[in-house]
């Protein structure tokens, strides 16, 4: 090393330093900023003077109906783009005097942000209207699945074992589910089916995880292989073979038996917005809530939550006070398993379709990034849930508009969101720390 | 220093690592290693999966099942039904990917290896880029869409691009390889930079590639022209791969190719101070930070190192085996790989025996379902028995009651 | 309550940890069992305590004999342990600590956190302890996390307490308290069990002393023999108490550390402005409650975590530079924890001894290994340093603690050094390893090496210093001569300045 050579290296470091702390303490206000400004720049100056767009709050089916209402499409989108700007602008300011900001910002943000883009699409379609509650309630809907897989996440999670297997899990719980029903014809037996499903590929991560040891991310990928193959082969042979033990769409047209009917909540499903979006659902919603609530309290003011989470964190130390680890885990992993089961159920017996090969299509993924997102917390892990489900509703919403952008753009959305939120949102949060380590005395 | 019985399949493992330090070494660490349980695990595995086969092969075969109907007024048709649908199921097996016994010349039979052989190719290339990273402790979900990526760019080079025959080629291939590495820099720039885990990433930038590949195939300058379907046009024979048997066989010089870069990571695993320096972070970055090395930026060229592997995966299928762009480019290779790389312990010699048999197994598919009527899925389930059995070794001593290996002596005190 | 060991045997393999040991705690009493580091106390009471089956032998309470499956067990049975590496849950809270594994419940069937809560204040109270239940134990000093297990503990109503050497983290001062509270507890009728290899405590507190020796119990004795009498039947010859060591010969200030300054991950201030300044060929050794800095210290010189101020070795300036380039300008680092920093445990001894050396010739030439190189390395540094292994080319994790240390050692005293950082060097080490490790650190220091040594063994730092610098709360309180008295030494370890000059 030379003595010329010593200081430009110096010199170098210091600044990539610099910059990279720099960057990591203003992300979020720089991400803000620039999506506001793209937002003023496209949505709000894209429509032309005049147009219009035009809102629908209700169904058809709706007891207490809202008319649909029009707004001058570029003035919204301004306004809606400079809230986003002022959102951006606090969002500086707290990151300047290091105040801390709350979950409301980014909800906001990215309501005006949906706003004006919605607007945007919206603008001069006068045929079409820009259908805002039924897109809220076919977010809830999609979401499902994503919660489910989430929940069992977390469940897993908090224990020390990771699950990539979700996606195998789900697509356990939509292959049992329909047969259970077909053979039964009773959607609700599918519905109880689902998670002895899950829990099956629960105890091969278990048996495999927590009793040999074997890494937990190579067994969750490799448990995703088996069950779609196991899943396919079934499909195409026994399946195929005998469609009586997977007619859960022929039945739902036939006789309406097969599918999970809505259950409006009285009263509650009446309400106008909030209603449909939240009380006009079939029973695996109603579940889901009730898991989601169940999960939150049990984990953090139950002895069993308590214990699970001591084993996450530190083994060692719970196996010292008397609780047994590995029984601990395994029991964490079925519980998840059996979560996971029952979100599969969504795809089959809620929808009322059949199966079909790999028709999970990687949402056991995207509940992973949910969890992570949701800071291996049932009530964040549901929020995430729902995001990525409102996400995949705008993209549909916006085939339906017609929107002037390309569809594989908008179908590659959530998951550039889930990079951007686990890079930039939850650098900093801590998974438990006894993850992906297996207990050994 | 033996093999131990609890090792995971992404861990360094001792008796490899050492053994291949220097020749005489490295002949007894392999004897060692073989005798005390490695290549019979594998063996037991693979038995197992063979056996777990067998299982969905009589379920869903439909003569058992009649037969089965009427089992206890004559058992023998059940047994003799269960015999059949085996011996067809693996005689297609065999005669899918190895040698086609009802071929009628030795050229038309052996058709089937060349065909295993090729699709191994890519399986062995991604394979290879995926256990560096498990030996450098990243587990990199994305050689699928890093396989897309690479195969993206080569297509435009060998399509767009006009050079003279060999230099084209490499210049495909090299674009393949940046576009490989690019998609594997992100994930490893985002978990530098901000702790973004990399399994989490990969997956979603997966997703990308396909929806990115899916829109460019929209476009004229990415279809053939007068067609309307996300379908290329064959690139140019300038940037092709050339047969390696004659025009009999679509087996190319891409695999030569990859047993070369199977050795060129062996050095680079073994032989280099940045192998060192994968390795060495992989088994304990704490440590090696401390001694001087770079962790972020390890784990930065780790990923791009993996990328560029799964880049090439992709560049070698247009180049070689497929031609044309599709959306279904990457077929399954990237999640494959994960398995081959994985089966390999992550060690390229081990990655080329992986890929090979993964090869064969996908070779057969076709065979499977015309001839004894299984779906391919079935290779899935057999690919996935036999590494969750290699990765748990005690198991599979217990299933087939194999002896325990030597107990390493390992003082704590 | 009476407890007895009859013929206690472990075995790891073809190590013998427990050679059929004997032992009886006699109610009200404290029982010290004396040995070194490795000599395998703590085996014996994991046995005890359920963590680990014993291949042979019975444990009896109150003359009956049990068995434990596990450490619940051996809770219900009145046996309480604080474990040498704390037990605690760091996100949870004191309370959440110290209910878990026998939580109280409310009439909800969840958990009853106010119950929790008065049973740590009570707890806390009656001995003198200032515990807030609703603190996070990551929030906590290691004196006060010590404090937890100790609540933990009696709250489960141990008549049997077992202390894994328990005073590894404290000031003298602290030391003295927890013995008292050791002694109120057996005179209040709770039998003892002391883990240590401190003779002073042990002289201090015992009432009966069992000394185990490579696995075995080699003798009993009476708190009044003397410590050289201890210490001969503790490792099996006699030793001698003190480290033979010439007059040091200092010369120019090699390392000069001016206001350096550092914050943790949470923006808690870990250095509140260190100066000092150390001479080639001498040692300095900085004393000091683990916690206080002093871990910061070594790794704000070594360059691993951000500081401001200034670090000058030989007049260049170390800060903001990489690891690399300060292991460059000639700056040898033992680690603190050898096991997580130190070495790659699944990498060979060969591999390990040349971990920062890689890159350099004969090791590499452009970016290619030379094996050779590498392997004629190992076996001159394995002779050198005796590292006592089967092969150079066997797992740095196979090795014992005290030859992993001796790679380590070896490895970073290869280069031409300007300074030698040793952190914490033979914590966890026999007594045979200690007497090397010590040998080696004064060759450096009399090769004309600057050496800073970190340390919280008292006796280490009397024994090595040429100068002693006390940390307390990320500031040197005081730098003074080696033979300062040990109360004066505690009272800066705590933070309080030095009275008389």
């Amino acid at each position: 090393m030379t003595a010329v050579a010593t200081p430009t290296v110096q010199a170098e470091r210091s600044i990539w330093k610099t910059t990279a702390v720099f960057l990591s303490r203003w992300k979020a206000p720089i991400g803000y900023s620039v999506m506001a400004l793209l937002s003023l720049l496209v949505f709000g100056f894209g429509p032309e003077p005049g147009q219009t767009t035009s809102f629908a709050l209700s169904q058809a089916s709706d007891a207490v109906q809202i008319p649909v209402f029009s707004l001058p499409s570029m003035l919204t989108a301004i306004v809606l783009s400079v809230i986003a700007l002022g959102l951006a602008g606090y969002s500086t300011y707290a990151t300047y005097a290091e105040k801390k900001v709350g979950v409301w910002l980014p909800i906001a943000f990215g309501l005006a942000f949906m706003g004006a883009l919605l607007t945007w699409a919206g603008a001069g379609r006068d045929s079409t209207n820009v259908n805002i509650t039924g897109m809220l309630v076919s977010g809830v809907f999609l979401a499902v699945p994503l919660v489910f897989g989430s929940l069992a996440g977390v469940v897993n999670e908090r224990s020390g074992v990771v699950n990539i297997a979700i996606e195998g899990q789900l697509l356990a719980g939509a292959f049992l589910a329909v047969i259970v029903a077909s053979v039964t014809s009773n959607a609700y037996l599918g519905l109880v089916a689902a998670p002895i499903a899950g829990a099956l590929v629960g105890s091969l991560l278990a048996l495999f995880a927590v009793k040999y040891w074997v890494d937990q991310i190579v067994v969750g990928v490799v448990l995703n292989v088996l069950v779609i193959g196991l899943t396919s082969f079934f499909f195409s042979t026994v399946l195929s073979d005998r469609p009586e033990l997977n007619q859960a769409a022929a039945q739902m047209q036939a006789d309406g038996g097969i599918v999970l009917q809505s259950l409006p909540i009285p009263l509650l499903a009446d309400i106008p917005v909030l209603g449909p979006v939240l009380f006009d659902h079939n029973l695996l919603v109603y579940l889901m809530y009730a898991i989601v609530i169940a999960l939150q309290i049990m984990l953090f003011k139950s002895r069993w939550g308590l214990r699970v989470r001591a084993v996450g964190e530190h083994p060692k130390a719970a196996d010292t006070v008397g609780i047994k680890v590995n029984r601990t885990r395994v029991l964490s992993v079925l519980l998840g398993g059996a979560i996971a089961g029952l979100g599969g159920a969504f795809f089959t017996v809620a929808n009322g379709l059949s199966f079909a090969k790999e028709m999970t299509a990687g949402k056991g993924f995207i509940a992973l990034a949910a969890m992570i997102l949701g800071r291996w917390n049932p009530t964040g892990a549901l929020m995430a849930a729902l995001l990525f489900g409102f996400a995949d509703a705008l993209r549909i919403q916006l085939g339906i508009i017609g929107s002037p952008i390309p569809s594989e753009w908008l179908a590659m959305l959530p998951y550039l969101a889930t990079i951007f939120a686990v890079a930039g949102l939850v650098g900093k949060s801590r998974p438990p720390a006894a993850e992906n380590i297996p207990y050994k005395k | 220093m033996s093999a131990e019985s609890n090792k995971s399949a992404v861990e360094e493992n001792p008796a490899q690592a050492s053994a291949s330090e220097d020749g005489g070494d490295r002949a007894r660490g392999m004897l060692r290693a073989i005798a005390e349980s490695n290549a019979l695990v594998v063996f037991a595995a693979i038995v197992a999966a063979l056996i777990v086969g067998s299982v969905l092969v009589i379920i869903a075969n439909e003569d058992v099942i009649d037969a089965a109907g009427y089992f206890f007024s004559r058992p023998g048709d059940t047994f003799a039904a269960i015999g059949t649908a085996i011996v067809d199921a693996y005689g297609a097996l065999f005669r899918g990917s190895i040698y086609n016994t009802n071929a009628d010349t030795f050229v038309d039979g052996i058709k089937p290896l060349t065909g295993s052989l090729t699709l191994a190719t890519p399986l062995i290339l991604a394979g290879l880029g995926l256990g560096v990273g498990f030996r450098a402790g990243l587990f990199n979900i994305g050689a699928q869409g890093q396989v897309i990526i690479g195969a993206t760019i080569a297509w435009v080079l060998g399509f767009h691009v006009g050079l003279p025959f060999g230099i084209h080629l490499a210049f495909a291939l090299l674009g393949g390889l940046l576009g490989g590495a690019i998609w594997g820099f992100i994930p490893g720039v985002l978990k530098a930079t901000s702790g973004a885990n990399e399994v989490i990433v990969t997956i979603m930038l997966n997703y990308v590639a396909l929806y990115l590949l899916s829109w460019l195939l929209t476009f004229d300058a990415f279809q053939i022209p007068g067609s309307d379907n996300p379908k290329s046009p064959n690139i140019l024979d300038t940037a092709a791969w050339p047969k390696l048997l004659g025009d009999n066989y679509n087996l190319h010089w891409g695999f030569i190719f990859a047993l070369v870069m199977a050795g060129v990571i062996w050095w680079l695993m073994e032989r280099s101070t940045l192998g060192f320096r994968f390795r060495a972070v992989g088994a304990n970055p704490h440590a090696a930070a401390k001694a001087g090395m770079n962790v972020k930026l390890t784990y930065i060229l780790v990923m791009v190192v993996a990328g560029a592997m799964a880049g090439l995966a992709g560049a070698n299928q247009i180049l070689g085996t497929e031609r044309s762009l599709t959306a279904d480019i990457a077929g399954s290779i990237g999640f494959d790989a994960i398995t081959v790389a994985l089966l390999g312990r992550s060690r390229p010699f081990g990655i080329v025996g992986a890929g090979l048999l993964f090869g064969a197994l996908s070779a057969s598919g076709p065979t499977l379902q015309v001839q004894a009527g299984l779906p391919i899925d079935i290779v899935l389930v057999i690919q996935s028995v036999i590494v969750l059995f290699i990765a748990a070794p005690p198991l599979v001593r217990f299933l087939f009651r194999l002896p325990e290996p030597r107990i390493v002596k390992e003082v704590t005190a | 309550m009476k407890l007895e060991l009859r013929g206690i045997t472990k075995k790891f393999g073809d190590f013998v940890a427990n050679d059929s040991i004997d032992l009886v705690v006699e109610p009200g009493t404290v029982h010290a069992l004396l040995g070194e580091n490795g000599a395998g106390k703590s085996t014996l009471m994991n046995v005890l305590f359920g963590l680990y089956d014993a291949d042979g032998g019975e444990v009896l309470l109150d003359d009956k004999p049990v068995k434990f499956d596990g450490p619940g067990d051996a809770m219900r049975a009145g046996i309480g342990m604080v474990h040498q590496h704390f037990m605690l849950v760091r996100p949870f809270t004191v309370a959440e600590n110290v209910m878990l594994g026998h939580e109280p419940l409310a009439g909800s069937r969840l958990l009853d956190f106010s119950m929790a809560r008065d049973r740590v204040t009570h707890l806390s109270q009656k001995f003198g302890f200032d515990i807030d239940p609703d603190a996070v134990i990551d929030d906590l000093s290691v004196g006060a996390e010590q404090r937890v297990e100790i609540i933990k503990a009696l709250s489960r109503d141990a008549n049997v307490l077992i202390l894994d050497e328990p005073t590894a983290v404290l000031t003298p001062q602290e030391t003295d308290e927890l013995l008292e509270i050791v002694r109120q507890l057996a005179d209040s009728g709770t039998s003892v069990v002391l883990i240590t290899h401190k003779l002073r405590e042990v002289q201090a507190v015992a009432d009966t002393i069992t000394v185990i020796r490579r696995g075995k119990v080699v003798g009993t004795a009476k708190p009044t023999a003397t410590q050289e009498e201890l210490a001969s039947l503790m490792v099996g010859r006699d030793v001698s108490m003190t480290v033979d060591k010439g007059a040091a010969k200092p010369g120019a200030t090699m390392l000069e550390i001016e206001d350096l300054r550092a914050v943790d991950d949470f923006d808690i201030t870990t250095l509140d402005g260190v100066s000092f300044d150390v001479k080639a060929g001498e040692i300095l050794c900085v004393a000091g409650v683990q916690g206080n800095g002093q871990t910061e210290l070594a790794e704000a010189i070594l360059g691993a975590i951000p500081a401001s101020g200034s670090v000058t070795l030989d007049g260049t300036e170390l800060l903001g530079r990489s690891i690399r380039h300060v292991l460059r300008e000639g700056v040898g680092f033992v680690p603190e924890d050898r096991t997580e920093d130190g070495l790659v445990a699944k990498f060979t001894i060969e591999n390990n001894l040349v971990l920062d050396l890689i890159d350099q010739a004969p090791y590499s030439r452009g970016g290619a290994i030379n094996v050779k190189a590498i392997e004629d390395n190992a076996v001159a540094k394995v002779e050198e340093f005796d590292v006592r292994t089967t092969s150079a080319k066997a797992t740095a994790g196979s090795l014992s603690g005290g030859n992993q240390q001796k790679v380590v050692l070896a490895r970073e005293m290869s280069r031409p050094l300007k300074l030698l950082i040793a952190s914490q060097p033979t914590r966890g080490l026999d007594v045979g390893s200690i007497e090397f490790v010590h040998k080696r650190i004064i060759a450096e220091r009399d090769n004309g090496t600057a050496v800073l040594i970190i340390s919280s063994e008292l006796d280490e730092v009397v024994a090595l210093a040429d100068r002693i610098a006390v940390m307390y709360h990320g500031t040197i309180v005081d730098i003074v001569p080696p033979d300062t008295d040990r109360d004066t030494l505690g009272l800066l370890m705590a933070g309080g300045k030095q009275v008389t000059a």
